[in-house]
């Protein structure tokens, strides 16, 4: 069987699975639509989470990101970030929103902030934040298709949604949470199995995380041969160079931490757990779930830009012959991810860290990933496998998200703010329709990809971080915040957050708008656009405290609101 | 302690919690701000195998300590819960 007719099996069967689990979990209430009728096992609801976290870019390109990108140690902010985020969120905030127990995250600010305003302005957050993140999503469920199917990238964009359509639509939280787990399943089996082989071909070791820093055939540490065949070809060393500077390091760390613990579409996986108790489990559990795709990262980052480098120059000063490059290079070259240029005609591939004279003018970032089993001489199930798990990481994300926005507009919008007397058939045929809008409307941008598309994933942090994260918490821990302060507060973090990142990056990231330029002197306190959610944190948390202390307290009902979400059930005087 | 009465749980449970917060969130910071950027470079110089320490809390270490940390406190939660009276009945 040829490679893309593997490929068709399994990713087929993985689909097929999808549907029938969409069939069998249908919905029949607003609770099982939108938190899955709050009786998901924290475990499962665990490996629920881990996929609904883990999207094509943690998947596709982050060993990349890492391992190119930010040459090694620069890369650990994603490690961190994205993982440490969790611990935030299942101390801080995920207890306390489950304890109180409704369906949305808007929900929670506007009973707490004892205001519509707040609401809304919550709903406009989310909205900013969850269309930020989709857009990615779409543009890598029609990527991983054409790639790997050899399909055009609107077909492949139409199956993807077709299957989101069919059980996001039929079964909301319930369908999500179901086929969440098996694309859990699907991509961390993609995700390892080719870890374990390239560990196991460059190092003897079968345990990719161990691989990382064990020895080579050759005796020398893997990690010291990367450093110094970097070096040799003129860049930084790969386990010391930072991205910048120690505090942007820290601020981009910082960031993507309290982004994740405030992005809406994984808080309310918390709400289809039992308890309090499951909820602060559950935490654990995805933590553990998603440190197993998160700790082989770095392995295959350095596993894997090894590779490639000990491909190009086996030994120093030696070079690749052009006319001698493996078959996977040219397979790639084909897909415009590799790209070599002849510059002095020797025949040769020179790669270097200089601009003028590297060869190599192109090695894209998911290369790292993507083409890890070829050039390992992996079997084509393997591949195929590559491809499923692509497939699953993007469609679980998705689906994530969709289900925050939709319950966000059916809910919270329609139910809450603009139609309270609709009743519960009405808001579930809302909701479904809300669902089915928001999943054409994605992919509408997934098809059209407005031109800020590209940096949007980590601005959707850093507006999560600096709106909807700081109103979450002041919330939950303190009793004198006002709505006056929480609103304000809100605007003016994600002001703050996304002027930094428009003055920068271009309005709109029109290229040419900025009017600050894009370059670190520019930066406040070398600060990078993409780190700088934390100062709209701060700016956030500011803002309320001030303005709360010159507005009138909240009312006792907020009080006991506040009382009652701090502990899971109300004690009994004996 | 005495514990008859709702408010003394209230509190004692709220300042129980408070406090494995503060500790947890300590070490959370140490690990990962702390070992994995701002105290980076002394810790490189010293080596675990064929890591960099520095380097391997930045990549690796501070993620199982989350996942340690994170255990830890479902688990002290759980037990603080069942000493006051707490516990939620199974759904």
């Amino acid at each position: 069987m040829s490679l893309t007719e593997t490929t068709y099996w399994v990713v087929g069967a993985s689909f097929a699975l999808y549907i029938l689990i969409a069939i069998r979990s249908r919905a029949g209430t607003t609770q099982e639509f939108y938190v899955a009728g709050k009786g998901i096992h924290p475990v499962a609801n665990g490996m629920a989470t881990a996929a609904d976290w883990m999207s094509a870019a943690s998947f596709i390109s982050m060993a990349g990101l890492i391992g190119l990108s930010y040459n090694g140690y620069g890369g650990s902010v994603f490690l961190m970030g994205w993982t440490g985020g969790y611990v935030i969120l299942a101390m801080l905030i995920a207890p306390y929103l489950r304890k109180y127990g409704k369906f949305t995250v808007p929900e929670f600010i506007g009973d707490r902030y004892y205001s519509d305003a707040a609401r809304v302005v919550a709903v406009i957050c989310l909205i900013i934040c969850s269309v930020t993140y989709v857009i990615g999503q779409m543009k890598g469920i029609g990527v991983a298709f054409s790639r790997f199917l050899e399909t055009d990238y609107e077909t492949g964009l139409f199956s993807g949604m077709f299957i989101v359509f069919f059980y996001a639509v039929l079964g909301g939280m319930k369908g999500i949470t179901y086929t969440q787990i098996a694309q859990f399943c699907v991509l961390i089996f993609a995700y390892t199995v080719p870890a374990i082989f390239i560990s196991l071909q460059l190092t003897g070791q079968p345990i990719p995380q161990l691989g990382l820093g064990s020895t080579l055939a050759d005796g020398s540490y893997l990690l010291q041969k990367l450093d110094q065949t970097l070096l040799d070809l003129g860049f930084q060393e790969y386990t010391t160079s930072v991205r910048g500077s120690t505090l942007n390091m820290a601020a981009f760390t910082a960031s993507l931490m309290i982004g994740t613990a405030g992005l809406p579409h994984v808080i309310i996986r918390f709400f289809t757990v039992p308890t309090v108790r499951a909820a602060r489990a559950s935490a654990g559990w995805a933590l553990l779930f998603i440190a197993v795709l998160y700790t082989t990262a770095p392995a295959v980052a350095a596993m894997a830009r090894l590779n490639i480098m000990q491909t190009l120059a086996p030994e120093p000063g030696q070079h690749l012959a052009i006319e001698e490059r493996p078959a996977w290079f040219k397979n790639w070259e084909q897909t415009g991810l590799l790209g070599i240029d002849d510059k002095n005609g020797d025949g040769l591939i020179q790669y270097s860290a200089d601009p003028e004279t590297n060869e190599l003018v192109k090695l894209d970032n998911d290369i790292l990933v993507l083409a890890n089993p070829e050039i390992a001489n992996l079997p084509n199930w393997v591949i195929a496998l590559v491809a499923a798990g692509g497939l699953a990481a993007a469609l679980s994300t998705a689906a994530g998200l969709l289900l925050a926005i939709s319950s966000a507009i059916s809910h919270d919008l329609l139910k809450r703010t603009l139609m309270p007397d609709i009743s519960e058939r009405q808001e579930l045929m809302a909701s479904r329709l809300a669902m089915a809008v928001a999943v054409l409307g994605a992919g509408y941008l997934g098809l059209n990809p407005p031109g800020f598309a590209a940096g949007t994933v980590a601005l959707a942090f850093g507006l999560a971080a600096a709106s909807l994260f700081p109103a979450l918490l002041l919330g939950i821990f303190s009793k004198r915040v006002t709505r006056e302060g929480a609103i304000l507060g809100m605007l003016s973090g994600i002001g703050v957050t996304l002027a930094y990142v428009f003055q920068h990056k271009g309005i709109m990231f029109i290229p040419g708008t900025g009017f600050l330029g894009d370059w670190p002197p520019n930066w406040f306190f070398g600060i990078e656009p993409n780190a700088f959610g934390v100062v709209g944190a701060l700016v956030n948390f500011t803002v309320s405290l001030f303005v709360s202390r010159l507005t009138a307290p909240p009312p006792e009902s907020v009080r006991q609101l506040v009382e009652e979400i701090r502990i899971p059930v109300s004690p009994r005087s004996i | 302690m005495a514990l008859s009465d709702a408010e003394t749980i209230r509190r004692t449970y709220w300042r129980e919690n408070c406090r494995w917060m503060l500790i947890l969130g300590s070490i959370w910071f140490v690990v990962s701000l702390g070992c994995g950027v701002l105290w980076v470079e002394p810790l490189n110089q010293v080596r675990l195998g064929g890591f960099k320490l520095g380097f391997w809390f930045a990549q690796q270490g501070a993620i199982y300590a989350f996942i340690i940390l994170t255990f830890i406190y479902a688990r002290v939660m759980a037990r603080l819960e069942k000493r006051l009276g707490l516990e939620e009945p199974e759904a």
